[in-house]
């Protein structure tokens, strides 16, 4: 209990020193409630980022070749002139979309924020187990997304005139422009692409220190998972939220040192001359002297961390909607312990499958027969958690909040995503879709919209703990109704694309004009659509965003425990303090399920009402 | 024009919607009470029935998807292998089409139906063993068969090649393809990148490719006699960044030269036929139809992927690593013309690796022949192989181009 007690003493402290305390309340803060937000608006700004270059890459899909101001507008002369993006400049946008939209969105920006406010609030927690490290993690976000953003603008290898010495600078024009993926040589050589200079420099400059930031994070979300939960809060009595954090924690720490090692072999092949991932290689006319290095160990060390990755930005996802879904069916959430089980086995065999990346890139094919069998026992514990959610709403008492919305929509996403991942584990099948739309509608559904979904979600169910206000509900029912209907109308399709062959990271299908008319045909009719809608959905974006800000500060206050829930953050203060609990941290007494238990008079028995006489806890 | 009307048109609905929302916004705020939060049982039934709709949208969406453009939309398989998977997808197709119909429909159903009525109850059901057994065991039992049914096409389509498949290098740069033939003794010669030059582009190792990379690497135009003079003459002053490049280049040089000399020292000439003998094709491949093909893939500077959509065929090209892909293509290019009543169609090699600015154009025509025309085209093309290529004869006459040719030109028309 030291640390509450230095918390009670250095907030007496701050009321003695105004200016400070702005600065260590908003700023350079500890809490984990305000880290939480910090995570959040930052996310909020990279996403609307990535959003907005998915726009500008999917008016020239769909128009290819045609002017457009909007484009030229954001894009300027260098890389739209007359209104024309530019090929490599497609590249790169898509390059930053992808990275922003895996990483900081959906990595920093949702586990970062849910984690940070939920797991001190719902193990009845003062804090975080280190609040300096905590914040030094959102500072480590931030600056890494500043640089990912500012990477945008390389010009002459330097961005906005700045100079850099050496090796670092002086060459590339533009963003990274390897794909999200950054395979070298591609990402190495930056004579083969303009973005391979300084851009992806910054590039890997940005994801280092990210990595450093997020595991700082991790382990400090694990740390407090361990060792600071409150009386009687059982690792068996914490909501599935936690358990979601917890094993994504876990992941994190496992995978990102792997990913970072790889950036670092890239960076050294990049500057200092050795031959990790480079072999026999002539770029144009120029003969490099590399010899006895391999692409192919950048793409396994890669992909250690990039399946996991997917279960990363999953896992928070669904532990929010689990906690949302049993909260507004008024039913215990089905299978609390199977739940448990199927997060622990994803979470396992998270691990063994990343070699489905790599089927058609050489590997052994017996290997890849070890992946595919992997990769599809991954399919039972998600199918455990499908049904699971489907048998919680069975018989419930559904209230439609904007979260519960989101949250039955993840489920839905997660289906119909998950499906067409049987058809691309399966090794002989995926020679045919690999890199093509079908992969992109593949992933975008089941871990792009399922995510974003959870995320949305989680905002509109926590806005009253994070700012003590209530979002506005019809504008939430609008939010929500566009963006599904637009999503699905966005990602569906691509499967049709993909199956009529169009490749992904294609500037454009003149190549299909030529050979197979058939197939262009229907491809260009679908990327037309697909445009549509993604201009429909991001538009619904600006109902969020209005709601978002506006109800930050003139939203009706919130009431202590607005959706009668049973976790412990609701029967916390709805101003915020320091320590969370103004008295004695509450005793928990059951789990976090007893909605509609027979014999209770409310529907809810929050977690730290002690059992009654006679009563059995589930 | 037309897409700035877009623009604005947008940009005025999305303002009109805003202040209709702030407009929105406000009424209902002041109508309700403070700290009550209460979803009305209005607003609850309408997005149930809208969970309904949604489900019967979804499901709309996707029959018409699949009637309008089938699962399959790049039209039958051209190939043996193409077939079997071709085969399999399908399969998977109904498993899994199955199951997004029964969930979803579960999932919007349940959602339909149960929203909150007044006055009723949730039913307290928090596991029930049995049933979530079953839905570990059904699954487990489906992908068991999903898993053995995919790996035994799978061993298929990535065994080795018969003996006598025909073998064809497929190399790749930025951005183009280029294919090799082996010739009459169907066996490739062997290659290195460091021989790459002039008109050995795809550096085939031969005595004499590695004499004249070794000549040109010392004596020729920015080779290292060239670098030396510039490093030691007195008359010019070069900056400090320039005498630094230079000297960087001097030595990558001087390494590859100690290589190529390593390679003359233990080359075996008598290997030389395999590689003369080859034949490279630029701008078209051509196949003959029922014939297996093993194809050797190789790449000059970054990854690249040969991907052959009508044959269902693909593998990634990685600098310094070979890979290989085989099929056997059962289709001609005129038989796939009337099958997909298609008459301007034809088959392609594409780049599917991101691999710089113009990987969208790097493609490579193929062509799948009857094994007469095929024969007839090879045959003309033999006289021109790699070593009539690299060795010009001076005055040979222009003749060597056989009719051959031509007969297949109108075969193709
Ligand atoms: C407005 C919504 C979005 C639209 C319209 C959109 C569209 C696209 C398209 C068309 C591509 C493929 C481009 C190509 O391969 O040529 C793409 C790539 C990608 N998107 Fe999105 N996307 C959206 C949201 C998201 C979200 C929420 C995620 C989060 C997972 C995401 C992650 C990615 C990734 C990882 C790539 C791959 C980038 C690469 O190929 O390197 N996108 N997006
Ligand atoms: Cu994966
Ligand atoms: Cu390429």
């Amino acid at each position: 209990m030291a640390s509450a007690a230095h918390d009670v003493h250095s907030h007496d402290h701050h009321d003695h020193h105004h200016e400070e305390s702005f600065v260590s309340k908003y700023i350079f803060s500890q809490d984990h409630k305000m880290i939480g937000k910090q995570f959040l608006i930052t996310a909020v700004f990279m996403g609307l980022v990535a959003m907005l270059l998915s726009i500008l890459f999917r008016i020239q899909l769909a128009w290819p070749g045609e002017s457009s101001d909007f484009l030229n507008f954001f894009l300027g002369d260098q890389w739209a002139p007359e209104g024309v993006l530019k090929e490599d400049m497609y590249l790169g946008l898509v390059t930053i979309h992808g990275t922003i939209m895996v990483f900081f969105l959906l990595t920093g920006g949702l586990s970062g924020t849910f984690s940070n406010i939920l797991i001190p609030l719902q193990l009845g927690a003062r804090d975080m187990a280190s609040g300096f490290l905590n914040m030094l993690s959102y500072w480590f976000f931030l600056l890494s997304s500043l640089i990912m953003f500012l990477s945008l603008f390389v010009m002459n290898g330097s961005v906005f005139g700045i100079d850099f010495p050496g090796e670092w600078g002086t060459v590339g024009n533009g963003p990274a422009m390897a794909g999200w993926t950054v395979y070298p040589p591609l990402s190495a050589l930056p004579q083969a692409v303009s973005g391979s200079g300084f851009g992806m420099t910054l590039w890997l400059v940005s994801m280092a220190i990210f990595i450093a930031g997020s595991l700082i994070g991790s382990l400090n979300y694990i740390v407090t998972v361990l060792n600071l939960r409150t009386t009687g809060m059982t690792m068996t009595r914490m909501p599935l939220t936690i358990w979601a954090f917890f094993v994504t924690a876990i992941l994190g720490v496992l995978s990102f040192p792997v990913l970072l090692s790889a950036a670092l072999l890239l960076i050294m092949d990049r500057m200092a001359g050795t031959s990790f991932y480079l072999s026999d290689i002539m770029v144009g006319s120029e003969m490099l002297t590399n010899h006895g290095g391999s692409p192919l160990l950048f793409q396994h060390l890669f992909w250690f961390l990039g399946h996991p990755e997917v279960y990363i930005v999953l896992l928070p996802a669904l532990g929010l909607s689990s906690e949302i879904i049993a909260t507004n069916a008024r039913k215990p959430i089905f299978g609390y312990k199977a739940m448990i089980g199927s997060i622990l086995a994803i979470g396992f065999l998270s691990f063994i499958v990343w070699g489905h990346h790599m089927f058609i890139t050489g590997m052994n094919p017996f290997l890849g027969s070890v992946f595919v069998f992997t990769t599809l026992l991954i399919a039972i514990p998600s199918a455990v958690k499908v049904f699971n959610y489907i048998t919680t709403l069975w018989k419930g008492s559904i209230v439609y909040t904007p979260a519960m919305l989101f949250a039955i929509a993840l489920v839905s996403t997660f289906i119909t995503g998950g499906v067409t991942g049987i058809i691309l584990a399966d090794s002989a099948l995926d020679i045919a879709i690999h890199d093509t739309y079908f992969v992109v509608a593949h992933f975008h559904i089941v871990m792009g919209m399922s995510a974003v979904f959870g995320m949305f979600a989680g905002v509109y169910h926590w806005f009253p703990k994070m700012y003590g206000r209530m979002m506005n509900n019809r504008m939430g029912y609008a939010h929500f109704w566009i963006t599904i209907v637009g999503a699905y109308g966005v990602f569906f399709p691509m499967h049709f694309v993909g199956l009529a062959g169009a490749p992904r990271r294609y500037y454009d299908y003149s190549v299909y004009g030529e050979f197979d008319t058939e197939s262009f045909n229907m491809i260009m009719d679908l990327n037309v659509i697909i445009t549509v809608f993604a201009i429909i959905a991001a538009l619904g974006q600006l109902i969020f965003l209005f709601n978002f800000f506006y109800s930050i500060y003139r939203g009706p206050a919130a009431p202590q425990n607005p959706w009668k829930s049973n976790t412990l953050e609701w029967t916390t203060p709805v101003e915020h303090i320091h320590g969370n609990w103004p008295g004695a941290l509450p005793v928990v007494h059951r789990w976090p399920y007893d909605y509609s238990k027979p014999g209770a008079a409310e529907d809810f028995i929050p977690q730290d009402v002690p059992l009654a006489e006679g009563e059995v806890e589930h | 024009m037309e897409n700035k009307l877009i623009m604005i048109l947008i940009v005025v609905i999305g303002a009109i919607a805003i202040s209709q929302l702030v407009r929105v916004y406000e009424l209902t705020a002041k109508l309700r009470k403070h700290g009550e939060h209460e979803i009305p049982t209005r607003d609850n039934y309408l997005n149930s029935k809208l969970m309904l709709a949604f489900m019967i949208l979804q499901f709309g969406g996707f029959i018409y998807l699949t009637m309008k453009y089938g699962w399959t939309g790049r039209g039958p398989a051209a190939s043996v292998q193409g077939e079997a998977t071709d085969w399999l997808l399908n399969l998977n197709f109904v498993i899994i089409i199955a199951v997004f119909f029964l969930t979803n429909f579960l999932l919007f159903f349940f959602s339909f139906k149960y929203v909150k009525k007044p006055g009723v109850k949730a039913y307290y059901y928090p596991h029930n063993n049995k049933l979530e057994m079953l839905w570990t065991v059904v699954p487990a039992a489906v992908l068991a068969v999903i898993i053995i049914l995919g790996l035994r096409t799978w061993n298929e389509v990535t065994s080795a090649s018969p003996k006598d498949a025909i073998q064809v290098e497929l190399y790749s740069k930025q951005f183009d393809w280029t294919a090799r033939y082996a010739g009459g003794d169907n066996t490739l010669g062997k290659t290195d990148y460091k021989l790459i030059l002039g008109n050995n582009e795809l550096g085939l190792i031969t005595a004499a490719t590695i004499d004249s990379s070794i000549l040109a690497m010392r004596q020729g135009a920015g080779g290292i006699l060239d670098i030396k003079k510039l490093l030691n003459n007195r008359d010019t002053v070069l900056t400090d960044s320039l005498t630094a490049v230079l000297r960087k280049d001097l030595g990558s040089k001087e390494r590859l030269l100690r290589l190529l000399t390593q390679m003359k020292s233990t080359h075996n000439a008598s290997l030389d036929k395999h590689a003369y003998d080859d034949i490279i094709q630029k701008d078209t491949l051509y196949l003959c139809v029922n014939k297996p093909y093993e194809f050797s893939l190789r790449s000059k500077d970054v990854i690249h992927s040969a991907y052959f959509p009508h044959f269902r065929a693909q593998m990634n090209t990685v600098p310094g690593y070979g890979t290989r892909v085989k099929f056997t293509p059962n289709k001609t290019t005129a038989e796939m013309r009337t099958i997909k009543n298609l008459p301007t169609f034809n088959y392609v090699l594409m780049c599917n690796k991101i691999c710089g600015g113009a990987h969208y154009k790097m493609k490579l025509m193929v062509v799948v022949l009857e094994e007469a025309e095929y024969n007839a085209w090879m045959k003309g093309r033999a006289a021109k192989n790699f070593k009539a290529t690299y060795f010009p004869a001076p005055a040979a006459p222009a003749a060597t181009v056989t009719p051959a040719k031509d007969t297949v030109k109108t075969a193709m028309n």
